[in-house]
């Protein structure tokens, strides 16, 4: 496609970025059929080849982002279907990335926008916070009536206090900084990225990465200084604060390099998986020695189905008889292309696994999504959730937090991937297994 | 580049007047009037050619769409329809002065009768939605144009377009039962329906490819069929583009008529197995996918006697599918092949031209010499047992000049698809851009006779104007009678 900068913008590495993007996009108009806000809402707007139209328009121009910019942009849910629909390649990921910190410099949102996202991007990341703030929201529940408004902020408070679980997990010990060691000799030894809002919502799933890996002789370290992905931050622009986050972790897993050699990071939050594995990219323009430590922690991040595909799994318990309903979360399945290596995983695990319909679409989780952008993230749910049902399956199996919170319901009972393959092989069962065959046993 | 009408400065003095009054005819989101907003709408799949245009409606019902039309047509509006905007010949070009009427938000699947072998769709329904929803139930819809996955059924009746199965099953004429469509001045007509044929003269005939130019079309009932037994491709790999132009006419000669033979030549094979990594031959200069159905020994005998066909013309390889995961990236990547060869180029021009098959060899010779002479590279991607081709030109947007001699490139290819017997567009329709060069394919009174027809539809030629015809024959509206 034509664009139009000028050389002096063009020496700006970031706009050259920008440039080479929007030239190998070809308008060929594909990605809209599989972008799920185009899907909803009919606006070329709403669609990536309309946001990228607008994005262009916005950088060339050399203008502040406009409120309409904003708009379109903000309703983007970065699920990246777009790109594993894109036959030219256009790298829409780093373009929209780009085009949401253009933003956070040059708009200044309404106030509550502003104040939400300031808090958002506070709590979410550090844990004893983000528990508080749980806590908080479900003693606040009671008070739901008073969002009765129809206003934008009230709709999107109103959404925060649903999504707080009714019972939080106790607190757990496992992701103190600390080394478990592999059980028999040791194969590998690996670094567990053990996130930040996950471990709040559910413990179970670090717990279970850990006593799997372990058990299949590997050494998992939870090393001292690493935290948050930097994901929650970057997706909403604020581009200092993503690449704090970042640094601390790639400081943290480099010295784990240096101290005892690592195999492998792993992530069992595909969400921030996406962001670890683009750490090189973020760092492109960093001084050394972090453009190199960036580039090899990159280089050796894996998502959980990657890493156990690779190193061998199998089961030690009999088939369970149950089916699944395998949500593909869109940072797996789009930002990572890794769609095979979970469901394979699952059915050698001795599950049924089946596979709803339409599940290029994201369920509207997204991150922070589902708090900014409610109603379009409540159409996602209800249309992901029927699909879902409509397969008959006993279970919702996904490997990302934020699915698992969006698509906690009463219908189905949801758990990680990593839960299910641990139980399979010699692990407690999960919680929702329990729930999901309790119906069954009542019979 | 391409001439657009001077727009009409009434209409553009009275822009705030016609978005109020668009504004009262449809919900708040269904109007889009702020310069940066109307921005991604100045083009569509052919985007060297762009245009602001004065507004955009997105309505949600046939009633809204019979409301804006009639609003149009009261004050004079030229009115664009759009549908995915994946259109190849700029047949949703805006114009200034027009009103672009989107139908994407008319997505719903109204009805599926499988006894009678058909489905009600709305025009904003994609082409492989149809399919998508039958499919459980063993049925598709069979014309799939390589851009079904986004393009959508109004855009295809109204471009009349095929797709790589066509070459057994027809294009969209072939599997349209009926069209609810909404006249310049507001009036809602249905025409057809579940049954074979409609009742009268050829209505179906005549608005199926009419270009938006006739009609807005707001309902489709459409021709579902049981799928085949099962499929197979073979992938063909040649030495010479010449050559496996040659074996398709072959082919075709022998009387055998595969669900789809398609032909891609190396720059094409390249960019299209970096997108799906579907094991193209990459040695090859060409490569034909022929793809055969039926029960697996009906395969088997159709596979054996093309193959024989193929080993005349001294192939490189010749590799059949031996799974459905195999076969759906074989066709991944031919149905990629346009947007992957951005791979390879910013910008193309991908033409349209339809030849009688035993012309193939001619014509590609004479299409890589005109690539040699005017100094642009090309892909050839097509549908080569119907003889439809489609020669994609590369180029450079941000250089002007190359862009001028793609064009000149493009006629000249369409001029040859002329001479030697074909046609200025197989599937694509003409859109803006091949609006000049039908003073090749038609004289002065062919022209007018179809001229009469548009204005028998639209007297004041606010629908879709300044396309399919001549500029200076697409805007005057009286046409004078025929002797």
């Amino acid at each position: 496609m034509q664009t139009n900068f000028t050389p002096e913008q063009l020496r700006d590495p970031e706009i050259a970025v920008a440039n080479q993007i929007l030239r190998t996009c070809v308008h060929c108009g594909f990605c809209t059929a599989t972008c799920p806000t185009f899907v909803l809402l009919g606006d070329e707007l709403d669609s990536p080849r309309g946001r990228i139209y607008l994005i262009k328009d916005m950088l060339e121009s050399g203008r502040p982002a406009s409120e309409e910019v904003v708009r379109h942009v903000d309703r983007c849910l970065s699920c990246l279907a777009c790109m594993t629909t894109c036959p030219s390649g256009v790298d829409y990921m780093h373009l929209v990335d780009h085009a949401r910190a253009h933003i956070e410099e040059t708009y200044r949102r309404p106030w509550h926008d502003r104040a939400l996202r300031a808090l958002l991007a506070r709590v979410l990341p550090r844990p004893r916070l983000f528990r508080a703030a749980l806590i908080a929201a479900r003693l606040a529940r009671p008070l739901r009536f008073l969002l009765a408004g129809k206003g934008v902020l009230a709709r999107r408070l109103a959404a925060m206090l649903a999504m707080a679980p009714a019972r939080l997990p106790a607190p757990s010990p496992i992701e103190r900084p600390r080394a478990h060691p592999a059980a028999g000799p040791r194969r590998q030894r690996v670094a567990l990225l053990a996130g930040c809002a996950q471990q709040v919502l559910d413990p179970e799933i670090n717990a279970a990465t850990i006593r799997l890996l372990t058990r299949l002789g590997v050494e998992v370290v939870v090393a001292k200084g690493a935290g948050c992905c930097g994901a929650l931050t970057h997706h909403m622009g604020k581009h200092d604060d993503a690449m704090e986050a970042a640094r601390a972790n790639i400081a943290a897993w480099s010295h784990e390099i240096e101290a005892g050699g690592l195999d492998a990071v792993i992530i069992n939050a595909s969400g921030c998986g996406t962001t670890v594995k683009d750490y090189g990219f973020m760092f492109r323009g960093e001084p050394e020695p972090w453009r190199a430590r960036a580039a090899r922690i990159a280089a050796i991040a894996l998502d959980i189905s990657e890493f156990l595909t690779r190193i061998g799994y199998r089961p030690t318990r009999e088939p369970p008889g149950l089916t699944l309903a395998y949500h593909a979360a869109c940072s797996l399945q789009h930002g990572q292309q890794i769609t095979g290596e979970p469901k394979a995983l699952l059915r050698a695990a001795g599950f049924t696994v089946a596979e709803p319909a339409e599940g290029h679409l994201c369920c509207g989780s997204a991150g922070t999504y589902n708090l900014m952008q409610p109603d379009i993230a409540t159409r996602l749910r209800t249309r992901k959730l029927a699909n879902i049902v409509a397969t008959g399956a006993d279970l919702i199996a996904a490997g990302n937090i934020g699915c698992l919170t969006q698509l906690a319901s009463d219908t189905l009972p949801v758990v990680h991937t990593v839960q299910l393959l641990d139980w399979m092989a010699g692990g407690p069962e999960p919680a929702a297994v329990t729930k999901a065959r309790a119906p069954r046993l009542a019979h | 580049m391409i001439d657009l009408p001077a727009p009409n400065p009434a209409t553009l003095a009275a822009r705030e007047r016609i978005v109020a009054g668009l504004r009262a005819l449809l919900p708040e989101s269904g109007v889009i009037a702020e310069a940066l907003r109307l921005k991604p709408y100045e083009a569509d799949g052919l985007s060297a050619y762009r245009q602001v245009p004065l507004a955009v409606v997105l309505p949600e019902t046939t009633e809204q769409v019979a409301s804006v039309l009639r609003f149009c047509h009261e004050n004079g509006v030229r009115v664009v329809p759009r549908g995915a905007g994946t259109s190849l010949s700029g047949g949703a070009l805006p114009l200034a002065d027009a009103v672009v009427v989107g139908l994407m938000r008319m997505n719903r699947i109204l009805a599926i009768d499988y006894a009678d072998r058909l489905a009600v769709v709305e025009p904003g329904v994609t082409n492989i939605g149809i399919t998508e929803a039958v499919r459980g139930a063993g049925f598709f819809y069979a014309p799939d144009p390589s851009s079904q996955l986004a393009c959508m059924i109004g855009g295809n009746v109204n471009m009349n377009s095929g797709g790589a199965h066509c070459l057994k099953y027809g294009v969209t004429a072939n599997n349209l039962l009926g069209l609810k469509i909404v006249t310049i001045d507001g009036e809602i007509i249905e025409i057809g329906g579940a049954h074979l044929d409609a009742a009268g003269y050829d209505w179906l005939g005549i608005l199926t490819g009419s270009e938006g130019q006739l009609a807005i079309v707001t309902e489709v009932t459409v021709r579902i069929l049981r799928g085949p037994e099962g499929a197979r491709a073979m992938l063909v790999a040649f030495r010479g583009n010449e050559i496996a132009g040659a074996c398709v006419d072959a082919i075709i000669t022998s009387g055998i008529i595969p669900v789809a033979l398609e032909f891609m030549d190396r720059p094409a094979i390249h960019a299209c197995e970096a997108f799906a990594h579907a094991g193209y031959p990459l040695d090859a200069e060409a490569m034909l996918i022929i793809e055969v159905e039926g029960s697996i020994a009906e395969q088997d005998d159709l596979l054996a006697r093309i193959g024989a066909i193929c080993r005349r013309f001294d192939p490189i390889s010749l590799r059949i599918s031996q799974s459905a995961e195999e076969s759906a990236a074989i066709w991944k990547g031919r149905k990629g092949a346009f947007g992957a060869i951005g791979r390879i180029s910013p910008d193309y021009l991908c033409m349209d031209g339809t030849i009688p098959t035993g012309r193939l060899p001619e014509v590609l010779r004479r299409i890589g010499e005109m690539s040699e002479s005017y100094g642009l590279k090309v892909a050839n991607i097509f549908h080569a047992g119907d003889g439809n081709l489609h020669p994609l030109i590369m180029f450079d947007a941000n250089d002007p000049e190359s862009f001028h001699r793609a064009e000149a490139f493009g006629a000249d290819i369409l001029k040859l698809c002329v001479e030697v017997g074909g046609c200025l567009t197989g599937e694509h329709g003409v859109g803006v851009e091949k609006r000049d060069l039908m003073t090749v394919q038609f004289n002065s009174v062919e022209l007018d006779q179809q001229r009469r027809i548009k204005t028998a539809f639209d007297p004041d030629w606010l629908l879709n104007t300044a396309k399919v015809f001549p500029l200076t024959a697409a805007l005057a509206p009286a046409v004078p009678h025929a002797a």
